[in-house]
C-alpha cells in the first residue's frame, strides 16, 4: 500500500524533479514556501498537468510512459484552495453533481458525509450565499461523495481567515481519523501541518528535500527550509491524569510527562503533542525556583545555525522523543552546548493539537 | 467612419464656383465620366458626378442636397421636379434614349431574335427593380409585348437598380437578364457575352432626361454642362455607349 | 389615416424576415458554440486569424460582404460549385442563400459574446468537473454551458436583431423575389424608392420600435444579471 510519484517538469524559471514513496493511508503533506512546487505536484498527480513520469497509487497505474489517465478517469477527490464550487448549482446540486459521477457507490454513505462536514442547514443555498468556510466545507464533501480512492487538498484553509480556520479544522481532523483513503495535503502553514498529517514532505525549488514521519522529521535541524517562528517538535502522547483542582492535565510520552491545560480530553486517549523551538530554554542544573512546571532532564544531540545570526537552534533527546530550543548564540556559548552534553530542558507552553 | 466624410465630401464640392455638382442616373455612369473629362478639356469647367438610382436622387434633392443638374434614367423624374419647383422652367432636354438589351455572360447563349426567352431552360432571368428603374419598367413591357411575362414570371430576379440587375448576370448567377444596352457596349461594341438587341416597338422608349436644378440657376458651369450634352462631340460618345440621340 | 395598399406583401416580408432571422440564430448558436468554444481556450497560432474572420463583418460595408458571397456563390465560385455538385444548386435568389449570408453577417454577433463569457468562466470549474469524473463533453454541458448563459442570451438576441437588420447583403444577393428573399429592410427601400412613404413608415417604424425592444430587453436581463 503505497504512493509511487516521479514526475520531471520544466518551464520556464521553474522545473519540478520529484521522486517519492508516500504511505498508502493517513495524511501526507506536501510542505514548503510558496513557489516550492507542492502545487504543482499535487495538479500532476490529478493529471492537471502533464509532467512526464510515473504514478501508482496502491498497485494502480495512473501514469506511465505510454500511460496517461486524464483527470476524470482518475478516481481520486480533490479540493481547491479557492473551492471552486459550480456557481450555478446549489449546495444540493454541487454534491449531487458529484454523486452521480462517483466511480463506485460511497462507502462511507452519502448521508454520513453531509452531516460530518454539517452541511444540513446549507443544502438549498446557492455558493455566493455562503461563507469562504461553509464553500470548503461543501468542497470537501463533494469531493468525497465523488467517492475517491485518493483525496488531495490544496491549501483549502489559506484562503480564510483565522476564525474560518478554526472553524475548518475539527472538521478536517474528524476526516483524517475517519477516511480509510490517503489523503495529500499540500500547505505552507506549519501549525495546520503539525496538526493534521501524519508524513511530511518537505519542498524546496521543485525538488523534496526531505521526507518521513512528521514529528521525526519537523524535528530535524539540517533542512534547508526555515521555518522560524514555527520550528519545533511535535509528538504522540496520552493523557494520563486530570486535575481538576489546577485543570490541568498530565500527558505521558516517550520520555517523561508533561503538565498541560485540562482541554477535557479524556484520560487515556491518546493526542498529538506540540512544543515550539521558541518556547524550550535550557539550563546546565535543574531549577525548582522558576516559575515554569515543565522541567525534564535531555542530552545535546546537535546545532544548527538560524536566519539571524545571533540565534541558534539545538536538538536534543528526551528519552525517545526530539526536541529543538531556539538559544541566543551567546547562551548557547555561555551553557557549553555541545553534542552529548546533559542539560534541563524548561518548556513554557505545551500545545495540545487534536 | 464613411458617414463623417458626407460632410466633408460636401464641403469640398461646393468650395469652387467653376464647378458644377452632377447627379447622374446609374446606367448612364461610363459615358458620363468621359463626357466630363471631355467638357473639363474643353471649358475648363469641372463636373463632379455622383451616381445613382433617380428614385433616391429625387428624395434627396426634395431635401436639400447639392446638386446643380440631374441626369435621370427617365422623363417623368425632371418633370415632376419641375413642376415641384426644385428644377428650372424650361430647362428639360433628352440628352439621351435608351435601349434595352437581353444580355448573358456567356457568348452564343442569347440569339440575336430573343428566341432563348421562350424556349426557358434557364433558372434565373434579372431585371431592374420595375417599380424603381424605368430599364425594369421596359423589361416588363417587353415581356408582356411577347406574352412571356407569365412563363418567367417565377425565374425573375430584381435588382434594385440596373446596375445591380447587370451584376446579376455578370458573375452569372443569372444565366441572362435585361439590362442597358449601354452595359454591355465598350467602344461601340458588344464587350463579352451574347447579346439581343430588345426592338425599340416592344416597350415605350427609355427617354432619359437632364434637368437645371433650382441651385444650380444661374451657375455658368451648369449651364454649360447642359449646353455640352447637346454638342456633337457629346453625342458622339453617347452614342458610342448604345443610346440612341 | 393613410390607405395601406400592399399589406400582405408587406406582411409576407416580415414573416420570411422572422424566419430568416430564425433559422439563423438556431444555426449560428449551433455553429458558432463550437468556434466561441475552441476561441476562448486554443492556444493555437490559428486563434488571431479565425478570430480576425469571424470579427470581419463588422468593419466591412454590408456591400463587400454581399459581393463576395454573390461571386463565390455563383457557377463559378467556390461554393457555388460545392453546392452545384452536391446537387443543392445556386445559393443566390433562394431563402438558404440568404441564411447562409446572414450566417455568415451575424457570426461575430453570436460567438463574440458566447466567446467572451467562455472566457470569463476559465478553467477553473472545468478542472473541478474534471476531478469530480466528469469527462470533457459531459464538463462542457453541464458546467460551462449553465454558466455561459447569459452570453448565450446576448448571443442570440444580438443574433436574431442583427439578422433582422440586415439589408446590404440581402439587398446583394436576394433578388428581391416576394415571400423567398423580400425582406423587411428590402421592403422598405423599396417603399422609399417608389416614394411610398406612408407603407415605408408602418414598416420602419416598427423595426424602430422592433429594435428597441429588443435591446431594452438585452439591457434589463444583462443588467439584472450584473447585479
Amino acid at each position: 500500500m503505497s504512493i509511487a510519484a516521479q514526475f520531471k517538469l520544466a518551464w520556464p524559471g521553474f522545473s519540478l524533479d520529484v521522486d517519492l514513496d508516500l504511505p498508502g493511508r493517513g495524511v501526507t503533506a506536501l510542505f514548503g514556501h510558496s513557489g516550492c512546487g507542492k502545487t504543482t505536484l499535487l495538479r500532476c498527480i490529478a493529471g492537471l498537468e502533464r509532467g512526464a513520469g510515473r504514478l501508482a497509487i496502491n498497485g494502480e497505474i495512473w501514469q506511465d510512459a505510454g500511460v496517461f489517465l486524464p483527470t476524470h478517469r482518475r478516481p481520486l477527490g480533490y479540493v481547491f484552495q479557492d473551492a471552486r464550487l459550480f456557481a450555478h448549482l446549489d449546495v444540493g446540486g454541487n454534491l449531487d453533481y458529484a454523486r452521480r459521477r462517483a466511480a463506485s457507490v460511497n462507502s462511507r454513505g452519502d448521508a454520513a458525509i453531509v452531516e460530518l462536514l454539517g452541511l444540513g442547514p446549507l443544502l438549498d443555498r446557492l455558493p455566493e450565499r455562503l461563507s469562504g468556510g461553509e464553500q470548503q466545507r461543501v468542497a470537501i464533501a463533494r469531493a468525497l461523495l465523488s467517492a475517491p480512492r485518493l483525496l488531495l487538498l490544496d491549501e483549502p484553509l489559506a484562503a480564510l481567515d483565522h476564525a474560518r480556520k478554526q472553524e475548518i479544522l475539527p472538521y478536517l481532523e474528524r476526516l483524517r481519523d475517519e477516511l480509510d483513503i490517503p489523503v495529500i495535503y499540500v500547505s505552507h502553514a506549519a501549525d495546520e501541518v503539525a496538526r493534521l498529517v501524519d508524513h511530511l514532505v518537505v519542498m524546496d525549488g521543485g525538488r523534496a528535500v526531505a521526507q518521513g514521519p512528521l514529528a521525526e522529521t519537523l524535528a530535524r535541524i539540517d533542512l534547508p527550509i526555515r521555518l522560524g517562528e514555527d520550528a519545533g517538535a511535535v509528538f504522540a502522547a496520552t493523557v494520563a491524569e486530570r486535575d481538576a483542582e489546577w485543570h490541568l492535565a498530565r500527558v505521558e510520552f516517550d520520555g517523561g510527562e508533561l503538565w498541560v491545560r485540562d482541554s477535557g480530553v479524556a484520560v487515556g486517549r491518546r493526542v498529538r503533542v506540540r512544543i515550539l523551538a521558541r518556547d524550550v530554554s535550557l539550563a546546565n542544573s535543574r531549577h525548582d525556583d522558576v516559575s515554569i512546571i515543565n522541567l525534564l532532564p535531555a542530552t545535546v544531540l546537535a546545532h544548527a545555525a538560524e536566519d539571524h545570526p545571533s540565534a541558534i537552534l539545538v536538538q536534543l533527546r528526551v528519552g525517545g522523543t526530539k526536541l529543538l530550543a531556539r538559544l541566543t548564540r551567546r547562551s548557547a556559548q555561555r551553557l557549553d552546548l555541545a553534542p552529548g552534553r546533559e542539560v534541563w530542558v524548561q518548556i513554557k507552553a505545551v500545545a495540545l493539537i487534536g | 467612419m464613411r458617414r463623417l466624410f458626407i460632410p466633408l465630401l460636401f464641403a469640398a464640392c461646393t468650395a469652387r464656383a467653376d464647378e458644377v455638382q452632377v447627379a447622374v442616373a446609374a446606367n448612364f455612369t461610363a459615358p458620363a465620366k468621359l463626357l466630363a473629362a471631355a467638357f473639363e478639356r474643353d471649358s475648363g469647367h469641372k463636373a463632379q458626378l455622383s451616381f445613382g438610382g433617380t428614385g433616391k436622387f429625387y428624395a434627396q434633392i426634395r431635401n436639400g442636397a447639392p446638386f446643380e443638374v440631374l441626369l435621370a434614367a427617365d422623363n417623368t423624374t425632371p418633370a415632376r421636379l419641375e413642376a415641384e419647383g426644385a428644377a428650372v422652367a424650361g430647362s428639360r432636354c433628352t440628352y439621351a434614349v435608351g435601349r434595352l438589351a437581353l444580355w448573358s455572360a456567356r457568348p452564343g447563349y442569347v440569339d440575336d431574335q430573343g428566341a432563348v426567352l421562350a424556349r426557358g431552360g434557364f433558372q434565373h432571368l434579372a431585371i431592374a427593380n420595375p417599380k424603381l428603374a424605368p430599364y425594369g419598367a421596359a423589361a416588363i413591357e417587353a415581356l408582356t409585348a411577347l406574352k412571356l411575362l407569365g412563363a418567367v414570371q417565377a425565374k425573375l430576379v430584381q435588382g434594385e437598380n440596373i446596375a445591380q440587375a447587370h451584376q446579376f448576370v455578370a458573375s452569372g448567377n443569372a444565366e441572362l437578364g435585361f439590362v442597358a444596352l449601354s452595359q454591355a457596349m465598350q467602344d461601340g461594341r458588344l464587350a463579352t457575352g451574347s447579346v439581343w438587341i430588345v426592338p425599340a416597338r416592344l416597350h415605350q422608349a427609355i427617354r432619359q432626361d437632364a434637368v437645371l436644378l433650382a441651385r444650380g440657376r444661374g451657375k455658368p458651369a451648369a449651364q454649360a454642362w447642359l449646353n455640352y450634352l447637346k454638342g456633337n462631340g457629346a453625342q458622339a460618345i453617347i452614342k458610342s455607349f448604345g443610346y440612341e440621340i | 389615416m393613410p390607405s395601406l395598399p400592399n399589406l400582405t406583401a408587406d406582411l409576407g416580408a416580415v414573416w420570411l424576415t422572422f424566419r430568416l432571422a430564425t433559422v439563423t440564430t438556431v444555426l449560428l448558436l449551433l455553429i458558432g458554440t463550437p468556434i466561441a468554444w475552441w476561441l476562448a481556450r486554443t492556444r493555437s497560432w490559428w486563434k488571431g486569424p479565425v478570430g480576425a474572420v469571424v470579427a470581419l463583418p463588422i468593419v466591412l460595408p454590408p456591400t463587400v460582404i454581399g459581393f463576395y458571397l454573390l461571386l463565390l456563390m455563383g457557377p463559378d465560385g467556390a461554393v457555388g460549385r460545392f453546392t452545384e455538385w452536391a446537387g443543392i444548386g445556386l445559393l443566390p435568389f433562394t431563402f438558404w442563400g440568404l441564411v447562409v449570408a446572414s450566417v455568415f453577417y451575424s457570426m461575430p454577433f453570436v460567438v463574440q459574446p458566447i466567446q467572451n463569457a467562455f472566457e470569463a468562466i476559465g478553467e477553473r470549474p472545468l478542472e473541478a468537473a474534471a476531478t469530480l469524473r466528469a469527462a470533457p463533453l459531459d464538463a462542457f454541458f453541464s458546467v460551462a454551458l449553465p454558466l455561459a448563459k447569459p452570453g448565450f442570451l446576448t448571443a442570440t438576441i444580438l443574433g436574431f436583431a442583427h439578422t433582422v437588420g440586415e439589408f446590404g447583403v440581402v439587398l446583394m444577393i436576394g433578388g428581391n423575389i416576394p415571400d423567398r428573399t423580400r425582406v423587411v429592410s428590402v421592403q422598405i427601400y423599396d417603399h422609399v424608392e417608389a416614394l411610398e412613404y406612408a407603407q415605408a413608415h408602418w414598416l420602419a417604424g416598427g423595426m424602430v420600435a422592433f429594435s428597441f425592444l429588443v435591446l431594452l430587453a438585452l439591457y434589463t436581463l444583462t443588467g439584472r444579471k450584473a447585479r
